[in-house]
């Protein structure tokens, strides 16, 4: 038993290397059009794997996630746009902000022990306030948004005419964040994480603040999203409040987790993988039929929970290793 | 000065009162036995002790320090922890990690809390479930699984919410084998239980609840043929 | 009558009477919120599926709106049902939110299946009786709105006479109240949550139909229904029926007076700045016992 699995971990991993090194490598040389989706699909990789933090390993489920998204690309585009301040440094100050409005807005939710859907919907609420706001201010140029003005391929600027350093970029951006959650399941503060989720008030009576610690996962997740929405702005050249805030982006950010498998490391990015081929499918092909990909992603979305409750990973582990999720978790 | 000590608390869930005037004490070293009908407020006084409810009026004290309304949390890390009569495992992580979050209440780091972890299996003779997940468990597992995960937390007063619930007659002498060989250590022992057998032969002092108040407290012997505790009793047939 | 008075009565009238809608829209939510403890993501397409309905009823055969409510109901229910039946019932027991993300899932799917089956096109239609606005003194007073709002606030008292007084009914609320109990006195669970998330459904369905003869229909409109009926049920105490009620009132009020007085896009930015307000200082809601 124990040599199968080896051998069929093996042979596997080869398919698999074989297979990514094609995807990441010569499909993106052999023809830009990939490199655009291969882009799109690792931001959203990046994203739900910060939307992961959150909701996978606390179990805080956030359906208003484009909030951070919009405020990082917001904040970074305006301090480009008006003061001339490089998107590399706004792109910080922007995290910053998301981290102090999700403080806020956890803090209100956390206190009163809104859970489950109800923190769900809060999220979405707040998101879709500040999509209202975005509409009306001017300072975010109101409903017809913000057009980066493409100052040339530059460092400083985060504006490059080759799509492939953006590929690079996000490749390290996804880098980091595998690294990053990594870190946390292996920590102390994952093992909290996961408590947290899994029985809240057993986690209480083990000695774990379980306020502040959701409030930690909040802050990092949005901390890290809003890093993703100044690379969208700097790579789109354009914001709206639609994009920023609306709820598109917001289940966008989400789907590809629960398609890959929530509480994994990888889950975001093998859902964003698995996803990519299908909305680009649907958006080119049925190209005259704009939603079809949102009833693609409504299907998937519904499938997803009805027959895969811990995601691809967590299918793929359950029959091809038949070794239980998280039996091995050290 | 006890170990824990409640002091006229006052306890009303809407408008349905639980406790009116309690009064308590468990001393170092002891295990006290806490018996009565059901609804007598058992699971009710050891939410309030460890912070899941507030009382109402009155206070709780721990090693002389006032842990009144407390968060769960708090009084956990003051040496205080309970087991739950319904089991709340973490059902995805597995044994090793159950009670490794446990052992992350004393110590920051890492290698020392898997240290800690692995003493407390070893301890409970888990080691051979080690790596399973509490799906895989049975009820008598779980049950020892909740004991292990508060044990980890390395407490210097365990409350034990029904841990013998569910358990065969084997099970049963190897929980009170090791509730024993704990107590031995230094951990206060304040239990729940519906099985006189065990209360008998486990606590040094018992304490019964009924109507709203403590209606008897002494030793196994002398609650046994305390008259107000067998009215009480002859009105509930499942509590023998 | 000074016309600060005029404008504020007017407001508040207007206020009301949306109120009226948002209450019902909410009362089938905290229906299903209460027996079954889920929150039904996709009642705002519900409510855009009953819109068409009625839409389409209106242009096909010339229905009035307020006839074709009937069959919003029913097809509605139905659907709620099916859905409840197949889809739901098979995750009732897994974390809570996954019942969230399928109807999440299902709105996204049926918001676009109708904009590709009928264009996301803003459609209207005007029915020629129970039209127009009528005078009361100087206040203006749109005919269809006032229908909907005494339709909507007999629609709410049926289904307390209905929860209060049927058998199903009371077995509905035996479920709210206690559900191991429920089904230890025998009440068939099954057959009552599906019952309870079709009349919910259907109640979301009415409500459609009876603001198209005033709301354009849209594949869209969903989305703003259901975040408003939310914000209410929030407000007036998770599960509560009055709560519900006095909260769709409470928003309706607000969001008209905000719109009076600063006109442009804010309203609803009143509505979730209230909802925020509620979560700072009563976040258990007019009626509400517990917070969730």
């Amino acid at each position: 038993m124990r040599n199968v699995l080896t051998l069929n971990h093996r042979i596997l991993a080869k398919i698999v290397a074989f297979f990514l090194l094609v995807v990441f490598l010569v499909l993106p040389v052999a023809n830009p059009v990939y490199l655009h989706i291969l882009i799109m699909a690792l931001l959203y990789a990046y994203l739900g794997s910060c939307w992961n933090i959150l909701s996978g390993y606390t179990g805080q489920f956030s359906f208003g996630h484009t909030l951070f998204f919009g405020v990082g690309a917001y904040v970074s585009t305006i301090l480009f746009v008006k003061l001339g301040i490089s998107p590399w440094l706004g792109m910080w100050l922007g995290a910053l902000l998301s981290m102090v409005i999700s403080l806020f807005i956890g803090f209100l939710c956390f206190r009163y022990g809104l859970k489950g859907p109800f923190f769900a919907l809060a999220t979405l609420a707040f998101a879709e306030m500040f999509r209202i706001g975005a509409n009306n201010l001017d300072i975010t140029n109101k409903a017809s948004g913000i057009l980066i003005p493409m100052t040339g391929t530059s460092i400083t600027t985060f504006q490059f005419h080759e799509k492939g350093v953006y590929y690079g970029i996000i490749i390290v951006f996804n880098v980091i964040i595998i690294l990053i959650t990594f870190f946390i399941q292996r920590s102390r503060l994952g093992d909290y994480f996961e408590a947290i989720r899994e029985d809240e008030e057993a986690a209480q009576s083990l000695g774990i603040d379980t306020f502040k610690y959701k409030l930690v996962a909040l802050a990092i997740s949005a901390f890290l999203t809003a890093l993703g929405g100044t690379f969208y702005a700097q790579y789109s050249l354009y914001l709206d409040p639609h994009i920023c805030f609306g709820v598109g982006n917001s289940i966008e950010i989400l789907i590809r987790p629960i398609l890959g498998g929530i509480g994994t490391i990888l889950g975001p990015v093998i859902g964003a993988l698995c996803l990519a081929p299908v909305s680009e499918f649907a958006r080119e092909v049925l190209r005259g039929w704009s939603g079809a990909y949102l009833i693609i992603f409504g299907v998937i979305l519904v499938v997803a929970i009805l027959f895969l409750p811990d995601g691809i990973v967590g299918f793929v582990k359950k029959h091809f290793f038949q070794i239980k999720m998280e039996g091995e978790g050290r | 000065m006890a170990l824990l000590e409640v002091t006229n608390v006052k306890k009303s869930f809407k408008g349905l009162t639980v406790f009116k005037d309690l009064s308590l004490n468990v001393n170092k070293g002891e295990i006290v036995g806490l018996i009565g009908p059901n609804g007598a407020g058992k699971t009710t006084l050891f939410n309030l002790i460890t912070g899941f409810h507030k009382p109402d009026q009155g206070s709780i004290t721990f090693e002389g320090q006032a842990i009144t309304g407390l968060q769960p949390h708090l009084i956990c890390k003051k040496g205080i922890v309970r087991t739950f009569q319904i089991v709340k495992p973490f059902p995805k992580l597995t044994i090793f990690k159950n009670i490794r979050i446990g052992a992350y209440k004393l110590v920051t780091d890492k290698k020392i809390a898997e240290q800690k972890a692995n003493e407390v299996i070893r301890a409970l003779d888990f080691e051979g479930e080690k790596h399973m997940l509490p799906s895989q468990l049975t009820i008598g597992g779980l049950k020892k699984l909740e004991f292990a995960r508060a044990l980890a937390t390395y407490p210097r007063l365990l409350l034990m919410d029904e841990t013998m619930a569910g358990l065969n007659p084997t099970e049963q002498d190897a929980m009170i084998d090791m509730i024993k060989k704990i107590n031995y250590a230094g951990i206060t022992i304040f239990i729940i239980e519906h099985h006189m057998k065990v209360i008998m032969s486990l606590s040094h002092r018992v304490i019964v609840l009924n109507d709203e108040r403590k209606i008897a407290e002494g030793t196994p012997q002398e609650v046994s043929r305390n008259e107000e505790v067998l009215k009480a009793y002859l009105g509930d047939s499942r509590a023998c | 009558m000074s016309d600060f008075f005029i404008i504020l009565i007017q407001a508040i009238v207007s206020g009301l009477l949306m109120g009226g809608i948002y209450a019902l829209a909410a009362v089938g939510l905290t229906l299903i919120f209460g027996v079954m403890k889920i929150i039904n993501f996709a009642h705002g397409s519900f409510m855009m599926l009953g819109m068409y309905t009625s839409y389409w009823l209106f242009v096909w055969f010339g229905l009035h709106p307020y006839y074709s409510l009937v069959i919003s109901f029913i097809v509605l229910f139905i659907l709620g049902g099916l859905i409840q039946r197949f889809l739901i019932s098979r995750i009732e027991h897994t974390e809570a939110q996954n019942v969230l993300l399928l109807t999440l899932g299902l709105s996204l799917a049926l918001d676009n299946l109708v904009a590709f089956l009928w264009t996301a096109d803003y459609r209207t239609i005007k029915p020629t009786t129970f039209s127009g606005t009528a005078f009361i003194g100087e206040i203006m007073v749109s005919v269809p709105k006032l229908m909907a709002f005494v339709l909507s606030l007999l629609l709410t008292v049926g289904l307390y006479l209905f929860l209060k007084k049927t058998d199903t009914g009371k077995s509905i609320r035996a479920i709210a109240d206690d559900i191991e109990g429920s089904h230890s006195v025998g009440i068939n669970i099954r057959r009552i949550s599906l019952i309870c998330f079709g009349i919910g459904s259907g109640v979301i369905g009415v409500a459609g139909s009876m603001i198209t003869p005033f709301f354009p229909v849209s594949p869209s409109v969903g989305s703003v229904f259901v975040m408003t009926a939310f914000i209410v049920v929030v407000l007036g105490g998770l599960g509560s029926f009055w709560g519900a009620l006095l909260g769709g009132l409470v928003i309706g009020l607000a969001e008209s007076i905000e719109a009076t007085y600063h006109p442009g896009a804010m309203q609803q930015f009143v509505t979730y700045i209230i909802f925020i307000l509620t979560l700072l200082f009563r976040p258990t809601g007019f009626f509400g016992g517990k917070s969730a």
